[in-house]
């Protein structure tokens, strides 16, 4: 996994609760055997006024001028700011892998869905949750402030705004260690194989049928 | 004083990396669910980085997603649907994992096959690159679905770094009317706590209601606890659910079978077990349920109207209704039951089990769909129930009512294979999902239960199932 450094990037606002991973990366494009090139269907639905499919050229295709990620101004976002319960529904990682692809590295949010928030870490990607009223004043501000950029410490664990104003988030522990490191966590785990053995052993043991 | 999340949570720590109750623990893995559509990263990158699955034996693959409902004699026809579906029995042959094809009869929705199979037992912490794997918790299992990332974990390590969640009890006592469904008491929980109650818990459902379903009812319940936001529902073990396990392919025999059901008897919470919350619901007040907008928690019942959002004084809200509402081409106030449809879906990991196709061949016996229905589908959980169905003659009543009687697989949940909704199509679907574009791009869905989707068929609009003509 990526390492999580410092961050500065234009926020782009997407005022709408309970956003799902079918709306962030529709099924069509979970047919594809592979973890990149997702963030060209990026909200397809919302994004494009055609209907998209596997392997349409993104060039040859019709942008909705009314979706907000379509705006110049927050064309290079790398932090989305939206609502509550972001990433409800499927447990498709395709929606979190769209999201890095597009070029976003942090979303923020007054909370999250426990599926998505899980998976946006193990791909480096960083949710972040800061209460409603904090949000309210993001979006106000990147709808209303041309070019607005936030700073992301994650290891101070802050959200700065460049007039100086910094919300603290919190993050677990351990996440954050890998994130800062880029550790794999698989490999993490198998130093611990002789106690995953044992524990497996007595399992077998105890109970016998779990193992036919 | 435990409660049955707290048993399967504790039985399972192979590691804790610090005192904190709340930290990360290592998570020991007993059945790993498997399907084509989040696997094929998995099993590449387990490769590259030179490892192997850990323990095979765990392992239970199937193709449900893009499977075709139709004819499979020549097999899948979209290359890239196709790719998918043997890329999954090419990593299955390499690692000698159990997959069942799709001309294998056991071939079915994997949330449907892991029971059916006696894969899932009490007691177990059961997986899945799926978020219904929520299903699996009505067997007392610690079940809940994962990503990719996280599939390639389990099959690397057996384990994964998880992180406990808080516990919710929903209880729920007394009687269910009669034509009153686990579907509409899943939406009526969903209605009352919102498709974030659950966030960062895991929800056990109790209460004599619960008590009085039976494990098909169970799994349909605990199936929608992540459309309540939580990752893992679950119900403790009773005698419902070890005489459903008897006997199954999987299951232990014998004295093992004795030592096993001893054991699974434990498989409950305390009476003074503490939850963190508590919902409290009562049976009769529950009534048939229908979603009228593009969240399962935007939901009413049969006798209900659409609401008006110039009645919402939260903003945020406010908007999300009439996003909602222009997306589904309803009109505020509209009574439910004047909603007219265009296609009726029958099936999903939510109610495609042998007891929903039963409740909905009940209501359509001797009837015919209305004329305005353009289609409407039986799609059975699996190729097992498919055959049970039509050794009762469920499947001839259906095409005797106009239903299609299809093969097993997702079908038009999600609309991954050739099943779905046209833009603007209205559909009366019992599945679990009505987001945006679910059932196809511009499709608009109304979830409800079985015997609601049956009853709309033949009516051609919403109607209450109490009050429908049998």
């Amino acid at each position: 996994m990526k390492k999580f450094e410092q961050l500065r990037g234009i926020v782009a606002p997407l005022d709408r609760a309970n956003i799902d991973t079918d709306a962030i990366i529709p099924k069509q494009f979970l047919k594809s055997i592979k973890r990149s090139g997702f963030g060209q269907n990026l909200f397809d639905e919302w994004r494009y006024l055609d209907y998209g499919e596997p392997g349409k050229d993104a060039a040859s295709r019709q942008l909705n001028p009314d979706f907000i990620l379509n705006q110049s101004r927050y064309q290079g976002a790398k932090i989305l700011v939206t609502r509550d319960n972001f990433g409800c529904g499927s447990s498709r990682e395709h929606a979190p892998w769209a999201l890095q692809d597009y070029g976003f590295a942090v979303i923020i949010a007054p909370s999250f869905a426990d599926i998505f928030y899980n998976n946006c870490f193990k791909i480096g990607l960083l949710p972040i949750v800061l209460e409603s009223p904090v949000v309210d004043r993001l979006i106000r501000d990147a709808l209303t402030v041309d070019g607005y950029q936030l700073e992301i410490n994650l290891e101070a664990q802050t959200v700065m705004a460049l007039s100086g104003e910094t919300y603290w988030f919190e993050v677990d522990h351990f996440r954050k260690h890998c994130l800062l490191n880029g550790l794999d966590e698989i490999g993490l785990t198998l130093q611990h194989a002789d106690r995953i053995r044992k524990f497996e052993i007595n399992r077998r043991n105890e109970q016998p049928w779990l193992f036919l | 004083m435990k409660t049955l999340y707290d048993k399967l949570w504790n039985g399972h720590v192979v590691h804790a990396e610090s005192d904190d109750p709340n930290g990360m623990v290592i998570l020991y893995i007993d059945r790993h669910l498997v399907h084509e559509v989040t696997s094929p990263q998995a099993f590449e990158n387990l490769k590259l980085s030179g490892r192997r699955p850990w323990r095979t034996d765990s392992i239970l693959a199937v193709a449900d997603h893009n499977v075709p409902t139709t004819d499979r004699s020549s097999g899948i026809s979209d290359p890239i649907s196709r790719l998918q579906v043997e890329t999954l029995s090419q990593n299955c042959e390499e690692f000698a994992i159990t997959e069942f094809k799709m001309d294998d009869e056991r071939q079915g929705i994997v949330h449907v096959i892991g029971p059916e199979q006696g894969a899932t037992l009490p007691g177990m912490t059961v997986v899945c690159g799926d978020s219904h794997t929520s299903t699996h918790g009505a067997f007392a299992c610690l079940a809940f679905g994962i990503g990719t990332s996280e599939v390639e974990h389990v099959l690397a390590t057996q384990c994964l770094v998880a992180r406990k969640s808080k516990t919710m009890l929903v209880k729920v006592e007394g009687n269910l009317g009669q034509g009153v469904t686990a579907k509409d008491i899943a939406l009526a929980i969903i209605g009352e706590i919102g498709t974030a109650g659950g966030t960062g818990h895991a929800i056990e459902f109790a209460g004599n209601a619960i008590r009085s379903l039976s494990m098909e009812g169970r799994m349909t319940l605990c199936n929608m606890a992540i459309e309540a936001g939580a990752r893992a529902g679950m119900i403790g073990v009773d005698d419902v659910t070890i005489n459903y396990i008897k006997g199954r392919p999987f299951a232990p025999r014998k004295d093992l079978w004795d030592r096993a059901v001893t054991y699974w008897r434990t498989l409950k919470s305390d009476e003074d077990a503490v939850f963190d919350h508590i919902v409290e619901l009562k049976a009769e007040n529950i009534k048939p349920q229908v979603t009228w907008g593009t969240s399962p928690e935007m939901v009413t019942t049969i006798d209900g109207y659409v609401p008006d959002p110039a009645d919402i004084s939260d903003p945020i809200k406010r908007h999300n209704i009439e996003h909602a509402l222009e997306y589904m081409g309803l009109k505020p106030g509209t009574p439910i039951q004047d909603i007219a449809l265009d296609k009726i879906f029958i099936g999903s990991c939510t109610n495609s089990r042998i007891e929903d196709l039963r409740a909905a061949a009940e209501i359509v016996k001797g009837k015919r769909i209305a004329p305005n229905i353009k289609l409407a589908m039986v799609v059975p959980g699996s190729g097992l129930v498919k055959s049970m169905a039509e050794t009762e003659g469920l499947d001839r009543i259906f095409q005797a009512a106009g239903f299609e009687w299809r093969e097993p697989g997702c079908s038009m949940c999600l609309a991954m294979n050739d099943d779905k909704l046209l833009p603007g199509e209205r559909c009366a679907s019992t599945s679990n999902r009505n987001f945006e574009g679910r059932q196809g791009p511009g499709g608009r869905t109304h979830l409800v239960s079985p015997s609601m989707a049956a009853a709309a068929a033949i009516s051609g609009h919403f109607v209450d199932v109490r009050s429908f003509a049998h």
